[in-house]
């Protein structure tokens, strides 16, 4: 009856529990919507980072980190990853590059970039290049001459598919190397500036052009459960302790998109926040209103016997059906929202050039991700109920003999 | 033993500057099955002391003492307790809950009192069957007469066996005929169920029907008839 009685006095005055509602519902729709835009990006440009050739953890020879030159370098890769094949989760891969600086150039057009010695069939999974390339090719085992470059380079260098390319590079040796490679593949990254800084041959034939045996300058390792790259890191640090290697993850390699990271979740703390407070005003003076609305009637029900905390209770149960209500249509709202957009992505193309020295993709994706629906709802209901104690408090502590008096 | 002794009691107002004596020295003994009025002008002290027989308001001196309970021993939630389970209150302006029908506003105080729903429900039909309302059951007080919802407050005053009804000017907003009927079905409560009822009014009527009638002036009782 408790239930019955609070529901009927909720739409007693239906306008102002829809105003009460339409409150909480925007309250929560900006919360959960505007969170998966933010989680979208910060995961886009996490996926972007990721998939550049970083991956969760990565494995170089001591010092490559600090100097990335062909001279730190780990020669005999086959050796490492049958020691660290054990502790790697299920369904984990991984690819070994090659990786150095080098300087392309044409007839027309020359740029420093990085050339990267890759098997193509360990790429796929592991970074973009694996499932990358666009138009064209992808280099094979045996391409000894051949070269993927990114549409973005290509067109900067006016060139096509079936043109050269010289590359030039130090050798391990610390001596000038340089190679023709013909152009067999164009590859798309979602980011211009990957395409303009990356080219990838085959691993042999760039270890054959720096002259360094089996030699290769990284391991890239990618977990599918990516909250894992910690504890794995761990593990194979363990195993790796008493090697000339070094174990970075993500984190260390990628402390931009750390900050970035950080900042996003400090930004959504204090979006709540300020929605919540705009959100609280709204609740407490009108449900202050109805309280007021009803000091007679609080009054008569302490007159009959009704304890204050009775009264209390059955003021927070009217706000937590508004609340409850108010956050499963914003949560509707926010998932139907989210999923309209989500097919297709919000386009900033526009502005993407900007977007690119931060990592972000020109088109935003937006994810939901349930903690963060789980604490956009909890703020709501949990201070929602909070401020509703103190119109709550009012209407227990007042007296039958002043509520009578009450007009 | 009497159901209320009220020994000296005197309670003052601050309106503004000023104090104003609602009740002045007040003796007042009220045997249990009596049928009695607290009559007087306005601003005489009447629904003051109703309130504090209530246990609504508290004297700034003087002693009551209602069904055996010292009010001075007792605290807020006590007192509340008693209202719930020993007095009955009916109101000049009914105050029923809008949004529960009559049933529903009989019941409430039973939920009050953790009666089981059942029980509940049976008992307020019982109850409003007295009254004359067996055709009203599930009418929101804004569907029914005055009369009507002062029968559901007599009602839901009665409901809880209480040993005390008190009816604070029950007839004023209603008329003669009607407060007639009202006055009748309280009379025949008090007889049958042998219920205290005390009344504040200034309506003639229900001090012809009370079978004692006190008379308040300025704050001291004036006259104290028992006929």
């Amino acid at each position: 009856m408790e239930l019955q009685l609070a529901w009927r006095n909720i739409w007693r005055n239906p306008r102002r529990t829809v105003i009460i509602m339409i409150a909480v519902i925007i309250g929560v729709w900006t919360m959960v919507a505007l969170t998966s835009l933010m989680r979208g990006i910060v995961n886009d440009m996490l996926e972007n980072g990721i998939s550049t050739l970083t991956g969760d953890i990565k494995l170089y020879a001591s010092g490559y980190h600090n100097d990335p030159s062909i001279e730190y370098r780990i020669d005999d890769p086959n050796s490492v990853i049958s020691k660290i094949a054990k502790t790697l989760p299920v369904d984990s891969k991984y690819a070994a590059r090659v990786r150095v600086n080098a300087i392309a150039s044409n007839a027309r057009h020359s740029i420093g970039l990085t050339l990267v010695g890759i098997d193509p069939d360990q790429e796929k999974g592991v970074s973009f290049i694996g499932n990358g390339v666009v138009d064209g090719r992808m280099i094979s085992e045996d391409d000894n001459n051949a070269i993927v470059i990114g549409q973005a380079l290509l067109e900067k260098f006016e060139t096509r598919i079936g043109r050269k390319l010289i590359l030039m590079s130090q050798n391990s040796q610390n001596e000038i190397v340089s190679k023709a490679f013909k152009i067999v593949g164009v590859f798309r990254a979602k980011l211009a500036s990957t395409e303009k800084q990356f080219v990838f041959v085959n691993k042999h034939s760039a270890q054959k052009m720096l002259g360094i045996g089996n030699g290769i300058s990284e391991i890239s390792v990618v977990i599918n459960d990516h909250g894992k790259f910690e504890q794995t890191s761990q593990g194979i640090a363990e195993i790796l302790k008493d090697s000339d290697i070094e174990v970075h993850t993500w984190k260390d390699l990628l402390p931009m998109l750390t900050a970035y990271m950080e900042i996003f979740n400090g930004f959504i703390v204090l979006w709540y926040l300020v929605v919540f407070v705009a959100m609280a005003f709204g609740i407490v003076n009108t449900m202050l209103m109805a309280v007021f609305e009803r000091m007679r009637e609080f009054g008569l029900l302490k007159a009959l016997g009704m304890k204050p905390m009775l009264i209390l209770r059955s003021v927070l149960i009217e706000s937590g059906i508004i609340l409850i209500m108010g956050a499963i249509a914003g949560n509707l709202l926010a998932f139907g929202s989210v999923m309209m957009i989500a097919a297709t992505g919000i386009d900033l193309s526009a502005l993407s050039s900007g977007f690119e020295y931060v990592g972000m993709s020109s088109v935003i994706y937006p994810e939901i991700f349930l903690k963060d629906v789980f604490l956009a709802n909890v703020v709501v209901l949990i201070l929602g109920l909070a401020v509703s104690t103190y119109p709550a408090v009012k209407a227990s502590r007042i007296t039958p003999v002043e509520a009578m008096a009450h007009t | 033993m009497p159901i209320v002794d009220v020994k000296g009691v005197e309670k003052v107002y601050q309106q503004g500057d000023i104090e104003v004596h609602a009740l002045k020295d007040i003796y007042l003994s009220i045997a249990p099955g009596s049928f009695a009025a607290i009559a007087g002008p306005s601003g005489s002290g009447k629904t003051t002391l109703l309130n504090i027989i209530g246990g609504l308001d508290l004297p700034d001196h003087g002693e009551v003492v209602v069904d055996s309970r010292h009010f001075r021993k007792m605290n807020q939630s006590q007192l509340a307790e008693l209202r719930l389970n020993r007095i009955g209150f009916v109101f000049q302006a009914y105050n029923l809950i809008p949004v529960l029908s009559a049933v529903e506003n009989v019941e409430y105080v039973m939920l009050l009192q953790g009666v089981e729903k059942a029980d509940r429900r049976k008992r307020a039909m019982a109850i409003l069957d007295e009254v004359g309302l067996s055709e009203k059951y599930h009418n929101r007080p804004s569907e029914l007469s005055g009369g009507q919802q002062q029968r559901v407050a007599v009602a839901r005053a009665i409901v809880s066996n209480p040993a005390i009804v008190l009816a604070d000017e029950p007839t004023a907003n209603l008329d003669s005929k009607t407060g007639e009927a009202l006055l009748q079905i309280m009379a025949e409560m008090n007889e049958n169920r042998n219920v205290t009822f005390i009344f504040s009014t200034h309506d003639q009527m229900v001090m012809d029907y009370a079978h004692r009638l006190v008379l308040l002036r300025d704050g001291m009782i004036d006259d104290d008839q028992v006929k």
